[in-house]
């Protein structure tokens, strides 16, 4: 099980994690604001996660951490 | 319970200042990791690093990096560093600069540091704009490229081709190790790391002046979303600054 940890205040909303995940796992928020203004990403098919940290290796505000269960 | 990826210690908690999709935040980070991964294999001391911040976006990069910084005036991070690591030999010392610090009014500083063959790294991060003053065209801006003082897009009739560091600093003899990449996508940012801790080793070893360029995107100036901008680098920036090793004569030694 893996588990992919976005912190929201951190995000800006850019969607490179989003172009890098090759499974589709991660998705801009639609709903959720966080403080600086921005729809945060969130993992919207976390089963799908297969820890390859391409994502986390994107992150330019290294927002995200993976953790391996 | 293993942690796959977590964010390096050599970067401090102050979230980055740079617009959203910068890439300025990837490289800091292959910067701060590999000088981390150096400290825990022994070779280097902790307290024993020194970076040379730039003026343009990345002037507040002393900021995030967890060791010892210092701010150089525009453009002569190179000279600061070669006063730096003449002083101390044993010491880790880059310098992180952009096109607008390096290309243009650095040139000669760069230029002449890697003549003089002195034993720093400097990481240039070429995004062909000058992005903390609002977008004005650079010596790296591609041609037909929009800028605010291009906005028929740059004429090379008028305005020159863009300068290619990379090719030009490996033609100095006293450059060591010379190498563009990219952090366009997974595959280019594990090269690009490599690529940065090859050469800090190289300095470690007292080899000589090594400089890794970084193709980089500015969403904001450019006028692009910032998965946008990653395609038109791939699209435009890559073909002209072709990726690659230009010198290395560490392995031609081989």
């Amino acid at each position: 099980m893996v588990k992919v940890m976005i912190n929201e205040l951190l995000c800006k909303g850019c969607g490179l994690c989003v172009r890098a995940c090759p499974k589709g796992v991660l998705a801009l928020s639609k709903e959720k604001l966080n403080a600086k203004g921005y729809h945060p990403a969130e993992p919207v098919n976390p089963e799908e996660c297969i820890g390859c940290a391409s994502c986390a290796r994107t992150c330019p505000d290294v927002a995200i951490r993976i953790e391996r269960e | 319970m293993s942690v796959v990826f977590e964010k390096t210690q050599l970067l401090t908690d102050k979230p980055f200042h740079y617009c959203p999709g910068c890439n300025h935040g990837i490289i800091h980070r292959l910067v701060a990791e590999s000088i981390d991964e150096l400290v825990k294999e022994g070779k280097l001391e902790a307290g024993n690093i020194v970076g040379v911040a730039p003026v343009g976006c990345s002037v507040f990069a002393y900021d995030y990096f967890n060791c010892d910084m210092y701010e150089a005036a525009h453009g002569r991070a190179p000279a600061v560093a070669t006063g730096i690591k003449r002083a101390k030999k044993d010491t880790l010392v880059f310098t992180y600069q952009g096109d607008g610090d390096l290309a243009s009014i650095g040139t000669a500083e760069i230029v002449h540091a890697a003549h003089r063959g002195e034993k720093i790294v400097t990481i240039f991060v070429n995004n062909a704009i000058y992005g903390m003053t609002g977008g004005q065209m650079a010596p790296t801006t591609l041609v037909g490229q929009k800028t605010t003082t291009s906005p028929y897009g740059r004429d090379e009739a008028w305005c020159g081709a863009p300068i290619k560091m990379s090719e030009m600093l490996a033609q100095v003899p006293g450059s060591y190790y010379i190498e563009r990449c990219a952090v366009n996508n997974t595959a280019n940012i594990v090269k690009t790391k490599k690529a940065i801790k090859k050469a800090m080793q190289y300095q470690l070893e007292g080899k000589g002046f090594c400089m890794i360029e970084v193709l980089s995107t500015c969403p904001t100036n450019w006028g692009l979303s910032p998965v946008e901008a990653m395609k038109w680098l791939e699209g435009n920036m890559i073909p002209y600054y072709p990726l690659g090793v230009y010198k290395d004569k560490g392995a031609e030694a081989k």
